[in-house]
Formats: structure tokens, C-alpha cells, sequence
């Protein structure tokens, strides 16, 4: 339609021409059509992503001018000496972070196994439909809300002391605890794990179990060695979420780790909120950084990116 | 939400503030900073002019609630145009923009302690004549010259409202009423006390000392040498594992109490009536020595409506306004004539907020301010709000 309004004589003419030309271009030369194609999102994700990224790297070197408030762009190291020397404030909480994000990922694995295993093999289509839409029913409300939640559950007049009292456990205090954030936490993210692990486990052939039954092998024979290892990129797919979404989060620490039990998060909202002093900020932001480049080129190699 | 920030934010918001030492050595210091009080003083207006039509103010939000702002409008013809502030910062920043240095927009920002320093350090707004203020001769003493908005003898704004911090405690856990702060420092109630998250309780805890540690001669909680400033933080630091919950909302700390988590927190009265109106059995405590919060109506430098400014200022200073606004918010009123209206509105609310006390009781508050290096007598050797915040961190972290 457009092409025929567009064939007047003499312009017309010398368009086609030109999108001849081009057609053919693009035909000769692959690689200005892919260049063409590819440049716009390139584009944005290295200035959006790796910019800022980079824009972060570069300012943790820089110092704030505590008279003004300004940032002096003098490269010097002392965000850093800060954060390793200040009697170990720093590196206490980034192991704090670090090490709930690791257990938060191992509960959540732990959890999320058998879970997927009943849903994938296990259930028939009807029950699994009703797991998956439980499963993930509680992302469409508000992290916020949840997390309230679980303060009403966790606090010492809350659902939770009320259940042991009725069994004759007694009170246990979990709320404004490391424990309390570990469970919530571990609520909170158990989706992002349970689904690549149940799409790992539902690719697995059947012939493959039959076969190793026929071997000899017994049930716990069958789940180390075949099992497991084929569920394993799942698994380490799913970690990567639990993992770094823990390490970013700062609102459970705040709303439920009771203002002691602060994550590298807190700190950063604290130095850029309060002090105005982004360059520290950005220094301690970039521990997370490394910490989870490391964690996805160790992810690579056991091959959870196939798992994705 | 709006406690929250204001407190928090509204407190941490030090470094600029640093930039007051410089002002304020040359305001209180030698003759220059005289010559300076007198030619300010004698650009003031002596009398207030019509209303320009329009007043555009920054303020916490709802400091100009329509239950209030709607008679004045009527009355006056200013119209109102509110920014909200969701911080200290913000207050501060959007000033700089658009009211004093920068220019033009903005005539008003109801800022708080710390705020209010900066912004008169920093140029950003006028100094004014209380004498146009018929109900400023009324406001309870220590909140006429504070100086936290008044420099050198020159008045920056008018206060507003103010409060204590108070202690919050169990009656049936606590016994005896605590009458000191030391059962939040006592190894006795481990996992029982809340305290603010936030570095201004620095403060608090080198107030304590002040009593129980006279030895180090702290005579002011924001002005700290190094050796008081230690003492202080080992406090704090030894204090930690007591405390159960810093809080950031004093939602938080009710809902702790509430809750059963805590049974002693250092929180403000309108929680105490909050938690009172719920039936949590909670008593309250105004120890010997308190810190405490204040607010001040303050005019931008360059503010295009000064007269409706001038009308505001006159109309929030009155007894009924006060009172309506410390209902609203929970806040005690800086005119105590506000009490009768206060009692009319709501039984008793006066006293409640503490409004009817003797003079001894708000001489006795440490109305807060942000810390600088200069200690007010010279010597420069005290430790700025850059170093209280990066302590608070240790000790909480």
C-alpha cells in the first residue's frame, strides 16, 4: 500500500533505487544489518548499566569536602581504608550480609527441592497448577505488606509465641533478630528458587530414573547420582536470585532486623539519605559488586546460565 | 511517616552545618559581627503591609492543614501553595533552589533545629522583626530567642511547636517508675529497651553522663570534646546489646510496645497518649535532664509575598492555631496561652503535652541542635555531626 502510494515518477524511482541499494547492502554486508540491529540496545545497557556501574566505581575514590558537602574529585584511597580499618564496623556488616544471603540461599534450596520434585513428578496437572499459582500468588501482593506481616507473626505477643504457648514450647523471641530476618527473608524469596528448580527437575526423562532402578541403584542412589547433578544448574539458577536479592535488600533489615542488624544496604541509604557522603557509599557498594561477579562466573561453570 | 523524617533525616543532615561554624564565629564574635546585628536589624519593617495575594511555602507535610490555612486564606486573601519536605535535606536544598540563594519561589519553610542553622548560615533567609508578632511575647521564654534561630541577637523566624523526648515504660514490668534514664542503660532490662535510630541520641546518652559522670564536665550534649565524645560512645556501645529495637518510625517503637517487645522505650508523649488511647498499659517519665525538638517558621531571602509571610507567621503564633495544630500533629505549642483552647478541644491536653509545667521544666530541656566544631567558647575542638553519624554506624553496625 505505502510502497505503490509512494511509486510517483522521478522520486519514486530514485527511492526504490535507494532502498534497493540498501537491501542489497545490508545482503552483502552482514554485519551493518547486525550492527544496525544491535547498536540501539548495546547502546543503552553500556550507558545505563556499565555506566553507572563504572560512575560508581569512580566516585568511590573521591572524598566529600565535610565544610561544603561537596565532593572533591581528588582520587585518593581513603573510602577504602575506611572501610577495612573504622575497628571493623564495615567488614562486620558486609559479613553479616553476606553470610544471611548465603543461608538464605541454602534454606531456600533445601526447601524448594522437594517441593519442586512433587510438583514436577509427582502431582497431577490439577495439584500442580494449584502449587504453582500458591507459590506464586503471594509475589502479586506488596513486599511491604508481607514483610509487615511477618512482624505480627515474629513479635512477642504475635501468632507464632501464641502457637508454642499452646503447645507448651514457651515464648521465643525471633523478631529484631539475624533468625527473624533469616526466615522472612527465606519466605520471600522461595519462589525465585522453586521455579528453575521445578523446570530443571520436569525436563528430566523418565527413561532416566527406570534406567538407574534397572542398574540396582536405590532411591538415595537415584538422587545423588542422577538426579541431583541434572536439578544442579536449576538450583544454582535459582540461587542467584535468593542471593542477590538478600545482598541488596536493606527494608527487612530495617523493618525487621530492628535497626542492630544492619545490611550493606542500610549503610549505603544511610551515607547518601543522611550524610550526603556518596562517595563512601559507593565504595561499600561496590563489595556487593565483586561479591556477585564472583558468584556468577562460579554459577557459570556449573552451568546454570543453561538452566535459565 | 513525616516523624520519621524529620527526625531523622532532619537531624542527620550535619555536614553543611559545618558551614555555621564559620558563620557563627564571625556573628558572636568580635566587633564585626555587631556592626553586622545592627544594619540587619535596621532593614526590618516595622509594620505589615496588605497581603500580596499568595504565600508558597515548604513545610512538613500538612504543616498548613486546611482546618487551619483555610480561615487564613479567607481572612488575609494569601493564597497557599504548599511543597511538602520529606527531610531536613530537602528543606535545605529546595531553599537553595528556589527560595534564598536561587530565588524568588518559595517565601517560607518551617524548619526544624538543625535545618534552621544551616539555612541562616548559609544566607538562605531573613532575619525578622518579632516586634510584628503580637503573640511572640507569649510564647514560653526558652522559645523566643532559642539559638537554634537566633543568632547573635538577630531573630530568623518565629518558633512553632516543639517536644520533649520522653521515657516510655511498662508499668507492670518496671518497678519502681523510673525516674532517671538509667534503666535504658541497665544490663537488667537486656532486650526489653527501644531507642531512636538515629546519631542525635548521641546526645541523649552524653546527657546522662553529664549527671552521672560529672567528672567529665559535659555542660552541653551537642558540644563535645574528644575525651567526653569516647566516654559517650562507650556508653552507647555498652549499651547495644540491651536494646532490642532502634527505632527508625516511632510507629515502631508503639507497635514494639504494643506488642510486648519492649518495655522501655525513649519516644515522644504523643506516644504515650497513642498507646494510652489503645489500652497498653504504658507510664511516662520526663527525667531531670531531656533533649527535645523545635521547629521555626523562617521567611526566604529573596521571598516574593514578605507581607502574607508576615500574616502567617502572626496567625499560626495564636493561641487557637496552636492549639489546633498540636492536636493535629501530636505536638506541644510554642504560646502556652493555646492550653485553654487546647483543654476545650480535647480534655486534658493540655498537661498531657506539657504545656502547663514550671519554668524549671523547659529550662531543663537540651533543645537539639547539630553539633559543630566550634564548642561556643573559642576553642574549635569539638566533634561535628560528620563524626557523631560515622559513630552511630560503628555502634549500631
Amino acid at each position: 500500500m505505502v510502497d505503490s502510494a509512494l511509486e510517483a515518477p522521478g522520486a519514486g524511482s530514485s527511492l526504490r533505487r535507494a532502498r534497493l541499494w540498501l537491501s542489497a547492502t545490508f545482503w552483502r554486508h552482514r554485519w551493518v544489518r547486525l550492527a544496525v540491529l544491535l547498536l540501539p540496545p548495546v547502546l543503552a545497557f553500556l550507558v545505563v548499566y556499565v555506566g553507572a556501574l563504572g560512575s560508581l566505581f569512580v566516585s568511590a575514590f573521591w572524598a566529600v569536602d565535610a565544610f561544603t558537602g561537596k565532593i572533591i574529585h581528588v582520587w585518593n584511597l581513603d573510602n577504602f581504608r575506611d572501610l577495612f580499618g573504622s575497628g571493623g564496623t564495615y567488614l562486620r556488616i558486609a559479613g553479616r550480609t553476606i553470610g544471611i544471603a548465603a543461608a538464605v540461599t541454602a534454606l531456600d534450596a533445601i526447601i524448594a527441592f522437594p517441593l519442586a520434585y512433587y510438583m514436577a513428578r509427582v502431582a497431577k496437572p490439577r495439584m500442580r497448577t494449584l502449587l504453582l499459582v500458591a507459590i506464586l500468588l503471594p509475589l502479586w501482593s506488596s513486599y511491604l505488606v508481607r514483610i509487615y506481616a511477618w512482624r505480627t507473626i515474629l513479635g512477642h505477643d504475635g501468632a507464632l509465641n501464641w502457637l508454642l504457648n499452646k503447645v507448651g514450647i514457651g515464648d521465643v523471641d525471633l523478631l529484631y533478630t539475624n533468625w527473624g530476618m533469616l526466615i522472612v527473608f527465606t519466605y520471600i524469596w522461595l519462589p525465585f528458587m522453586v521455579i528453575p528448580v521445578y523446570a530443571a527437575l520436569e525436563r528430566i526423562p523418565d527413561n532416566f530414573l527406570e534406567a538407574s532402578a534397572d542398574l540396582g541403584a536405590k532411591a538415595w542412589r537415584t538422587f545423588r547420582s542422577v538426579l541431583l547433578p541434572l536439578a544442579l544448574p536449576g538450583i544454582v539458577a535459582g540461587s542467584i536470585f535468593t542471593f542477590s536479592l538478600t545482598l541488596g535488600d536493606f527494608i527487612t533489615p530495617l523493618l525487621v532486623g530492628g535497626g542492630k542488624n544492619n545490611f550493606i544496604g542500610n549503610v549505603v541509604e544511610d551515607y547518601i539519605g543522611v550524610n550526603s557522603n556518596i562517595p563512601f557509599a559507593a565504595a561499600f557498594a561496590t563489595i556487593p559488586v565483586l561479591v556477585m561477579a564472583l558468584y556468577l562466573i562460579i554459577a557459570r561453570r556449573l552451568g546454570a546460565f543453561e538452566a535459565l | 511517616m513525616k516523624r520519621k523524617w524529620r527526625r531523622v533525616a532532619g537531624l542527620g543532615a550535619g555536614i553543611a552545618l559545618v558551614g555555621a561554624t564559620a558563620f557563627l564565629a564571625a556573628g558572636c564574635g568580635g566587633g564585626g559581627g555587631n556592626a553586622e546585628t545592627r544594619t540587619t536589624v535596621s532593614g526590618l519593617p516595622q509594620s505589615i503591609g496588605k497581603g500580596e495575594g499568595a504565600l508558597n511555602l515548604i513545610e512538613w507535610p500538612y504543616y498548613s492543614d486546611p482546618a487551619f490555612a483555610k480561615p487564613f486564606e479567607q481572612q488575609t486573601g494569601c493564597k497557599i501553595k504548599r511543597k511538602d519536605a520529606g527531610s531536613s535535606n530537602q528543606m535545605v536544598a529546595l531553599m537553595r533552589t528556589g527560595g534564598g540563594g536561587g530565588g524568588g519561589e518559595y517565601d517560607m519553610v518551617s524548619a526544624s533545629g538543625d535545618a534552621s542553622l544551616r539555612l541562616i548560615a548559609g544566607g538562605d533567609v531573613r532575619p525578622v522583626n518579632v516586634d510584628l508578632i503580637p503573640s511572640w511575647k507569649d510564647f514560653l521564654p526558652i522559645l523566643q530567642s532559642p539559638p537554634h534561630n537566633t543568632v547573635g541577637g538577630v531573630h530568623y523566624g518565629v518558633s512553632l511547636q516543639w517536644g520533649p523526648n520522653v521515657l516510655l515504660y511498662d508499668p507492670n514490668k518496671i518497678t519502681p517508675a523510673p525516674k532517671t534514664w538509667s534503666p535504658i542503660y541497665d544490663a537488667k532490662y537486656k532486650g526489653q529497651i527501644s531507642i531512636p535510630n538515629n546519631p542525635i541520641q548521641i546526645a541523649d546518652a552524653a546527657l546522662y553522663l553529664s549527671s552521672t559522670k560529672p567528672d567529665l564536665g559535659i555542660k552541653d550534649p551537642y558540644e563535645l570534646t574528644q575525651k567526653q565524645f569516647d566516654a559517650t560512645i562507650d556508653l552507647l556501645k555498652q549499651q547495644k546489646p540491651l536494646v532490642k529495637l532502634y527505632w527508625v518510625y516511632d510507629t515502631d517503637a508503639r507497635s514494639a510496645f504494643a506488642n510486648g517487645d519492649v518495655s522501655l522505650a525513649a519516644a515522644w508523649p504523643v506516644d504515650t497518649l497513642n498507646l494510652q488511647k489503645k489500652d497498653v498499659p504504658v507510664g511516662e517519665t520526663t527525667p531531670a535532664k531531656v533533649t527535645g525538638w523545635a521547629d521555626t517558621w523562617m521567611i526566604a531571602k529573596r521571598a516574593p509575598h514578605p507581607n502574607c509571610a508576615y500574616l502567617w507567621m502572626k496567625y499560626v503564633s495564636t493561641p487557637k492555631v496552636q492549639a489546633q495544630q498540636a492536636l493535629i500533629f501530636g505536638e506541644t505549642p510554642a504560646n502556652p496561652k493555646a492550653c485553654p483552647i487546647m483543654n476545650q478541644m480535647e480534655a486534658g491536653s493540655c498537661s498531657r503535652y506539657h504545656l502547663d509545667e514550671p519554668d524549671a521544666y523547659y529550662n531543663s530541656i537540651k533543645f537539639w541542635k547539630t553539633p559543630v566544631a566550634d564548642c561556643g567558647n573559642g576553642e574549635k575542638n569539638c566533634i561535628d555531626y560528620n563524626e557523631w553519624q560515622k559513630a552511630w554506624t560503628q555502634i549500631t553496625g
